[in-house]
């Protein structure tokens, strides 16, 4: 019995991780498309990302004289925390056999991790373009980073916990209403744009080197290397679409040793979520401009102030 | 052979390292006196590290005690080893050894050794003797002698003039807080006089002074701690001793004042109320906050190292107040958590900042340069201090799966246990303190990528640092010992937190959860459901999923490699001016929280179109502890010293009619008391 709760756990834990793996792109690409039809031009196809990606990994890699090691194993770095994070959230599945070994703030952390060291490879060639962009990423985390964390706190007073599984399956029994969980739900999606460089905070799609925080930062690297930080970028994306899924909309999710066909129609109902999700985002971007950058802590500071409120409620009463 | 008392042992080693102290002042000029006097610290460290590790390990509940012939006649001079003691020997014996290590190596660009080698010891066996003494004058006396030896060390260079300034301020401060910690002690004594800390054990805290002492012991402590707006004296300090003495006053003697706080608010002062959470947990937060902001502005490395030890002792006030909290309210297993977060965060503090001095150490020492603006390039030219600086920065930066994310995740667990408490004082404190741990957090990373990134990657910015060298290996091995140790513990914490079990129920009454008993060695604060966090785990899909990517990657797609001139969008300026230096890097944070922190004011001279003189701006960032604080008190003394200067030049009939009229005075004073 155990041996089979295992086995289950193992296979949705795989499936899942090559899902985000597999996922990703795609919803980078369906972004695209959809932004691209809404400015009434026909855009790239669903899978160029794919094709990109492809590509950019048989090319040789290209490096800097004046880069070091550091260099070189950042994008390794940045993809496997990324990717590793991806494997914790729960997309369609809560039985996650590893769920256990990192809580929702230890998702964070790693995600931190991440751009740590992206924001070090940023520096490490000694251009100016990429001093920028590490120190506008810098700015960027010192505020998104503690909202996070309010929200992860907002979130964890309400469900008894920080472990997403069990947080998924609390949400998933529901808890009603709560006026802290809709803040922290908006402060999560100021935070989610921000973090995957979207509008209104950077823009992914510029070329123009001083408005650019996060392609600044990866401007020295080609070849399999930016293909592995692309992917990651893709999948940080993927991430956070799923963590608002998982938290905010549970619904479809398939309890732990659930039949397959449960499995199979959550599957379905993840990729609807995460495709309304990518249509509203590609929605949001086409109407709103790019913000300054020295506006962006207003911003920020929003979601801020928003996830604190949300945990101060909690702490004058849990029933807020 | 009979066994030697856990205690008597760790006195050997104390009068080892005096006896040291006092050879190094005879032989302190010769050229071997250095291996002389690191190795035999080394050595005795090593073995009192040993000792305080078994005590702890082996009987843990044993408390083992001692009464010398010395100090004051009527109590002796008293010393006990309890599992608290242990711990905190534990990690100032593991600093001095590590320090004493690299020592070996970095001693020999020492240009004065003899005004280093006597103190060094000297410190080492005055932190070891605060750990243990069990009355109050041997506690005052052993600290005083730790503040003396780390002044002397901290005036090494004493021709510099910053040098001069740090060493005065330093002892000013220092006995500022002696002076607290001096009336502390007097008032928990009471009228008897009862010294010794049993006897005020058994009293508890005098009736309605709780508070008070309570305030001295917090000014106390916090002065050598480095509590804003007491930490003025240390960004000074710190920096200006050699290095290896940095890393011992930064990451170790500041553990002291904590061990010193947590002596007296949680086994002399008698029962916790909850209301002494409150000032500790306010101080800590915006020390917290503060020092890593001031940090993030510094450009000299150690100065930037000295403020983000003020940033992590304000995180292990943070925990030290929320474990107040919870005890004062009889949330034991809660207190227990907060209680093991801090000594966690402890020991990790006095782990990575020591590692991290050490690696500004090997920078000066192959650039001679403090200063990150003219630093750049290293990690190409030092590979070894370059990999093991940046392990001891992603571990100060509280990233998984290094040992500052272990306890700084069980403080946020703390966090998460608060709103039980009943208090409203407290509900809304604490997820205040909550964000600002955070924030601490995040401008931590913010702040290690500057000071990574600035002198160790990017192109050398002067002649010193395209020559630099790789140091010598001792101070490599210090180095990687410490680094090795983040790794161990961060990918290990339950063995620690099993081992911090007995310190906790020594002072909270409670411990958590076995975890060594747990699957896979994972921590689990309260329930496997609420919440736990894998290390090893954690460390091994990382590394697994980079090198799946790396194999997939070079073995499906290309493994080519091409070096090439930088592109910078196709326009590479050959200059490494054109660099973002340091300050250009903290821009955009001066901007968003200077204006608050710091009254920062920048001032841009443009000149117009076809004047040729350059442009400049104008940063001014103010330390509001000095503006509100100190610079009133220096002027109040100095008015009041001009004002009594005048009593210099009376007459002798003058001089005399003062006398009379102070006798008098005081006959009357005697006469309204009586």
């Amino acid at each position: 019995m155990i041996d089979m709760l295992l086995i289950n756990g193992f296979s949705i834990q795989i499936s899942q991780m090559l899902l985000v793996l597999l996922f990703s792109p795609l919803l980078t690409g369906l972004v695209r498309k959809v932004k691209a039809r809404l400015l009434r031009r026909q855009g790239p196809p669903l899978l160029q990302p794919y094709r990109d990606l492809i590509r950019l990994a048989r090319k040789e890699a290209v490096v800097a004289e004046s880069a070091s090691w550091l260099f070189r194993i950042v994008p390794y770095i940045v993809f496997a925390a990324t990717w590793v994070a991806a494997a914790l959230i729960p997309t369609f599945a809560t039985g996650l056999l590893f769920s256990w070994s990192a809580d929702l703030i230890v998702i964070i952390a790693l995600l931190g991790s991440a751009r740590f060291f992206l924001a070090l490879a940023g520096m490490d060639v000694g251009t100016s373009f990429g001093g920028i962009g590490s120190s506008r990423e810098a700015m960027i985390a010192t505020l998104a980073e503690p909202a996070l964390i309010m929200i992860v706190f907002t979130i964890a007073l309400v469900a008894g916990s920080t472990q997403l599984s069990t947080v998924a399956n609390i949400m998933l029994a529901g808890v009603g209403l709560r006026v802290s969980l809709g803040m922290a739900l908006f402060a999560l999606v100021i935070v989610a744009l921000a973090e995957n460089a979207r509008m209104p905070v950077d823009n992914p799609a510029t070329h123009l080197e001083l408005t650019m925080v996060h392609e600044a930062m990866v401007l020295e690297y080609s070849g399999r290397h930016l293909a592995l930080l692309e992917l990651a970028s893709a999948i940080k994306l993927l991430l956070y679409c799923s963590l608002i899924a998982c938290v905010f909309v549970p619904w479809g999710l398939a309890p732990a040793g659930a039949p397959l066909h449960v499995h199979l129609i959550g599957a379905a109902v993840y990729i609807g979520k995460i495709g309304i999700a990518g249509c509203l985002l590609a929605i949001f971007e086409t109407l709103i401009a790019k913000m300054r950058v020295f506006r962006v802590p207003d911003f920020l500071g929003a979601a801020l102030m928003l996830g604190f409120l949300g945990t101060l409620l909690l702490f004058v009463s849990r029933s807020l | 052979m009979a066994a030697i008392a856990p205690i008597v042992a760790t006195l050997w080693c104390v009068a080892a390292l005096l006896i040291t102290g006092a050879i190094a002042v005879a032989v302190g000029r010769l050229k071997w006196a250095r291996w002389l006097i690191y190795g035999s610290s080394l050595t005795v460290c090593a073995i009192a590290c040993a000792v305080a590790i078994v005590h702890l390990i082996a009987r843990p509940a044993a408390v083992s005690e001692i009464v010398l012939p010395l100090g004051l006649p009527w109590i002796g001079a008293n010393f006990r080893l309890d599992a608290l003691a242990a711990f905190f020997l534990v990690v100032i014996n593991l600093g001095g050894a590590a320090a004493s290590l690299y020592g070996l190596g970095y001693g020999r660009h020492e240009s004065a050794p003899e005004r280093v080698l006597p103190f060094f010891p000297l410190f080492l066996a005055g932190m070891n003797l605060v750990l243990v003494a069990a009355d109050a004058f041997t506690f005052l006396l052993s600290w005083e002698s730790m503040s003396l030896a780390s002044w002397a060390l901290v005036m090494t260079h004493h021709r510099e003039a910053e040098n001069r300034k740090a060493g005065y301020v330093y002892i000013v401060m220092a006995s500022f807080g002696t002076l607290a910690l001096l009336l502390a002690f007097g008032l928990m004594a009471g009228p008897e006089g009862g010294y010794a800390f049993a006897t005020m054990r058994a009293h508890g805290a005098p009736t309605g002074l709780a508070g008070l002492v309570l305030a001295l012991a917090l000014l106390g402590t916090g002065s050598k701690a480095g509590l804003v707006p007491l930490h003025v004296w240390l960004p000074l300090a710190h920096p200006a001793a050699p290095s290896h003495v940095s890393a011992l006053m930064s990451g170790v003697m500041t553990k002291v004042a904590v061990y010193g706080f947590i002596r007296i608010t949680f086994d002399l002062l008698g029962p916790v109320s909850w209301w002494w959470a409150v000032p500790v947990l306010f101080a800590g937060a915006i020390t917290a906050v503060l020092g890593v902001l001031t940090a993030l502005m510094q450009n000299d490395i150690k100065r930037v190292l000295a403020y983000s030890t003020i940033e992590n002792i304000g995180l292990i006030f943070v925990a030290i107040g929320l474990a107040l909290a919870f005890e004062g309210n009889g949330m034991k297993a809660a207190a227990a958590l907060a209680m093991t977060a801090a000594l966690f965060h402890v020991l990790n503090h006095a782990l990575f900042k020591s590692l991290l001095f050490f690696g500004a150490g090997a920078v000066l020492t192959a650039t001679g340069e403090r200063r990150m603006e003219t630093l750049g390039g290293l990690l190409n030219r030092m590979p070894a201090t370059g990999l093991l600086f940046l392990v001891g920065a992603v571990a100060i930066s509280a990233l998984p799966p290094l040992n500052g994310f272990a306890s700084e995740w069980l403080m946020l667990q703390a966090v998460l246990l608060s709103p039980e408490l009943p208090q409203w004082a407290l509900k809304l404190l604490i997820p205040a303190v909550g964000a600002m741990l955070a924030l601490a957090a995040a401008l931590a990373a913010a702040c290690f990528v500057r000071a990574f990134g600035i002198s160790f990657l990017g192109r050398p910015r002067s002649p010193a640092a395209s020559n630099a060298h790789e140091v010598d290996g001792l101070s490599i091995a210090a180095m990687a010992t410490l680094a090795l140790l983040c790794l161990l513990t961060g990918i290990f914490p339950a063995l620690v937190i099993d081992a911090l079990a007995p310190v906790s129920s020594a002072l909270t009454g409670s411990r958590m959860p076995v975890q060594t008993h747990v699957a896979w060695l994972s921590i689990v604060p309260i329930a496997e459901s609420r919440s736990s966090y894998n290390g090893l785990l954690v460390f091994l899909f990382i590394t697994a999923s980079a090198s799946l990517a790396a194999f997939v990657i070079h073995r499906l797609a290309s493994d080519k490699l091409r070096r090439a001139p930088a592109w910078d969008c196709g326009f590479p300026d050959p200059s490494p001016a054109t660099q973002y230096t340091a300050d250009s890097f903290a821009q955009p944070l001066r901007r968003v929280f200077g204006g608050f922190a710091f009254r920062a004011t920048e001032v841009v001279d443009m000149p117009s179109p076809g004047d040729g003189r350059p442009a400049r701006i104008t940063v001014t960032l103010r330390d509001l502890a000095w503006d509100l604080i100190y610079d009133p008190i220096i002027r109040l003394v100095a008015y009041l010293a001009e004002r009594l200067n005048h009593l210099q030049f009376l007459t002798i009939r003058r001089y005399l009619s003062l006398v009379f009229g102070a006798l008098i005075l005081l006959l009357l004073i005697l006469a309204a008391w009586s």
